[in-house]
């Protein structure tokens, strides 16, 4: 199963956002995922397959050696599907 | 780690959206001021502390403007702890667009204060908003709305 963990500030707008839209591209896909909100601060030192994030987070990521998508606009289903179906099958 | 249950019951953009939470056409000269505009409509319903007002313009002083999360789209919020009475949401609309700073989406016209009481009472809500705002015909019926009662007719419809 691929651990996706999805990224904002808080961890209760934006990375929610993207879980929630994750959840239903990745059911379509028939792709089985565990797919974690979190914020910042606590996914410091965490692990995970993949981390998909708010374009503007860029910064904030590069200690995270893992593989990052960054989203530019987090409402469209279409940029989210294409850079995360692309990032998962380097897999 | 942030929570994943989806078992208990969330409210849906109608239960959080009220009226006097929403404006059209507001007048700002600043990101900070459409922040001030945004959060006092929730402040006057009695829906957050005034507190929660300045923490949401400190996660974008110390976060970066990521919650403007699409084109012309922002979607402020801080967490429960900083001030949320009960689960809300305002939306102003921007005579004129302001600048968030962000490395893409800027200017924005469309300013949303969100606040939530935990990790899931507003899932509902904000997945429906979410796709309210992917949809490019809905945004553009939002921007043309002309009153607090067009933008409530939009969002609850």
């Amino acid at each position: 199963m691929v651990h996706i963990a999805t990224l904002c500030g808080m961890g209760f707008g934006t990375s929610m956002m993207l879980k929630l839209f994750l959840d239903e591209i990745l059911k379509q896909e028939g792709i089985s995922a565990r797919i974690d909100p979190w914020d910042l601060g606590s996914f410091k030192g965490q692990q995970a397959d993949l981390v998909v994030a708010p374009i503007d987070m860029e910064d904030h990521l590069r200690s995270f050696e893992g593989k990052v998508v960054l989203i530019k606009n987090l409402v469209d289903k279409k940029e989210i599907k294409e850079k995360v179906l692309a990032a998962l099958k380097d897999e | 780690m942030t929570g994943n249950k989806q078992g208990r019951a969330t409210l849906g953009l109608k239960m959080i959206v009220t009226g006097s939470a929403l404006q059209a056409g507001v007048m700002v000269q600043s990101w900070q001021e459409a922040v001030d505009r945004a959060g006092g409509l929730l402040l006057k319903s009695g829906l957050i502390l005034p507190g929660y007002i300045e923490a949401m313009k400190n996660a974008i002083y110390d976060m970066g403007p990521y919650m403007v999360i699409a084109p012309g789209i922002v979607l402020l919020h801080a967490r429960p702890e900083e001030g949320v009475i009960k689960t809300c949401l305002a939306l102003i609309t921007l005579a004129q667009p302001v600048n968030f700073g962000h490395s893409e989406n800027d200017p924005v016209d469309l300013v949303f204060a969100m606040g939530a009481v935990d990790k899931d009472a507003h899932l509902l809500a904000l997945q429906q908003l979410a796709e309210m705002l992917g949809d490019p015909t809905k945004v553009s019926h939002i921007r043309a709305a002309g009153s607090g009662e067009e933008l409530f007719s939009l969002l609850v419809s």
